[in-house]
């Protein structure tokens, strides 16, 4: 019997001021709790990978929180990924030396690719995430957004993701605004068109209910699909927080032996 | 119980150190020559590129103080990824030649056998032991852990392998030979799985 294939399944958790929130279309943040307590939580759920990232500190110009990386990153038994405000080497180098696996880049990348560039360089392409927020403009094309939505740009997904790969990113998290918090699926054709043009692993964010959705994922081209509502919500009702995360036997019989 | 957790300018140590302390034991992340030499233990990390590593334990004047705690005092020492892949003889990437102590090379994953799989190998895995080792015991349930590299070894004596893996084709993912050890997978970041390895580790008396 050939060996069966993993993939990652990787919560993605929001904060802002320290807070764990829950955004819908990157808007209206909403209280979900304490990001440490969320975190011993899905260690305890054996999650395969846990990515955090600061929503605002783009938009507001703050330095990472580093202290609450320093506290999340020793409480993390899995690859930790954390985004949100990084603009320059010396942040990144701090975030890596606190024990965070991998640096998201999104606003960053945008304004600035020689600067994944670099970081590749000196730590490996695998721990520079680059991140696409991808909307659809006025015609209902594909455009990247950066700095927490708030910037637009003229590249489509599909050249953004490219510019990342030559960058020297090690992997590409693509994520769906119009998805986010939606709890109706991720976009298949956006992931289909994606990761038809790269070489690097393509990771899907925004919109999945669960399981079924991550093996179409999956099966659309990505490589790993990530997900923050339906990890943060009982039975995807947003009235009803609770930390969830599906358990191997789940993951083996819905997505694993499909593949 | 003192483990040195070696540093030469590349890895995430914070992490193993986290892991080892959760483990039970006691860590030091040093680059002083004198607290590697005095250390019960080592462990010697690294991610990123082969020709860096050796490029880096040569400029800071490691060489011969690891060769000397290794190979003549005996020191119990476990490799972890670029750590793991530095102690073969050669590295297709760069190159270079490594530390030498497994008959072994670092070869890139043969993408023409991989199929539609992407390189780097990402993400968790079975291990399956290939012989009865101390940091192997036998247990019922398989044991999975975290990957992430583009190469891997190929040892040339049989008997150093440790455990194997199945990405495209099925490759070593851990070695030893007496008091030496390496694992391309991160125990450190691999839950109840790493944390049983690095308690292993911790015990193990080769």
């Amino acid at each position: 019997m050939a060996a069966m294939r993993r993939i990652r399944v990787i919560p993605v958790l929001g904060i802002d001021r320290g807070r764990l929130v829950k955004t819908v279309g990157f808007k209206h943040p909403k209280y979900i709790g304490d990001p440490l307590n969320a975190i011993k939580i899905f260690n305890d759920k054996e999650v395969d990978e846990l990515a955090i990232v600061d929503i605002r500190a783009a938009l507001n110009g703050t330095e990472p929180d580093y202290e609450l990386i320093a506290d999340m990153a020793g409480e993390c038994f899995m690859p930790l990924a954390y985004g949100g405000g990084i603009r320059h080497a010396d942040q990144a180098k701090r975030i890596f030396d606190l024990g965070v696996e991998k640096v998201i880049m999104n606003s960053a990348f945008l304004e600035q690719p020689e600067l994944v560039t670099g970081l590749a360089s000196n730590y490996g392409a695998q721990s520079i995430v680059v991140c696409l927020d991808v909307d659809r403009n006025m015609f209902g094309k594909w455009r990247v957004k950066g700095v927490s939505g708030s910037r637009k740009y003229e590249w489509t997904p599909e050249e953004a993701a490219v510019m990342a790969e030559e960058a020297g990113a090690g992997e590409l998290l693509l994520h769906a605004i119009y998805k986010d918090g939606s709890l109706s699926g991720y976009d298949f054709d956006l992931i289909r068109s994606v990761s038809g043009r790269l070489n690097i692993p393509l990771v899907a964010l925004g919109g999945a209910r669960g399981t079924s959705d991550m093996l179409q994922a999956v099966q659309s081209g990505a490589s790993a699909v990530a997900a923050s509502s339906t990890f943060v919500y009982n039975r995807n009702d947003t009235r009803s927080i609770l930390i969830n995360y599906p358990n191997q036997k789940t993951l083996t019989e819905e997505v694993f032996r499909h593949l | 119980m003192s483990i040195c957790i070696i540093d030469y300018g590349l890895g995430n140590l914070a992490s193993i150190r986290n892991m080892i302390r959760k483990a039970g034991g006691k860590s030091e992340i040093s680059s002083d020559p004198t607290v590697i030499a005095a250390a019960e233990k080592l462990i010697l990390p690294g991610v990123g590129h082969f020709a860096a590593g050796m490029e880096n334990i040569l400029k800071s004047g490691l060489l011969p103080v690891l060769h000397e705690a290794v190979l003549e005092r005996k020191t119990p020492i476990l490799g972890i990824c670029l750590g793991m892949q530095l102690m073969a003889g050669h590295s297709e990437e760069g190159d270079v030649a490594g530390l030498g102590w497994f008959d072994a090379d670092i070869i890139r994953f043969r993408q023409e056998d991989m199929g539609n799989l992407k390189v780097p190998h990402m993400g968790w895995n079975e291990v399956k032991p290939a012989k009865a080792h101390a940091l192997f015991p036998n247990v019922d349930e398989p044991e999975r852990f975290y990957f992430v590299h583009s190469y891997h070894i190929r040892c040339n004596n049989p008997e150093d392998v440790l455990a194997t893996a199945h990405y495209g084709y099925d490759f070593t993912c851990a070695v030893s030979r007496k008091n030496i050890a390496g694992m391309q997978f991160h125990p450190e970041k691999s839950h109840r799985f790493g944390m049983g390895m690095m308690e292993r580790f911790i015990q193990w008396q080769p």
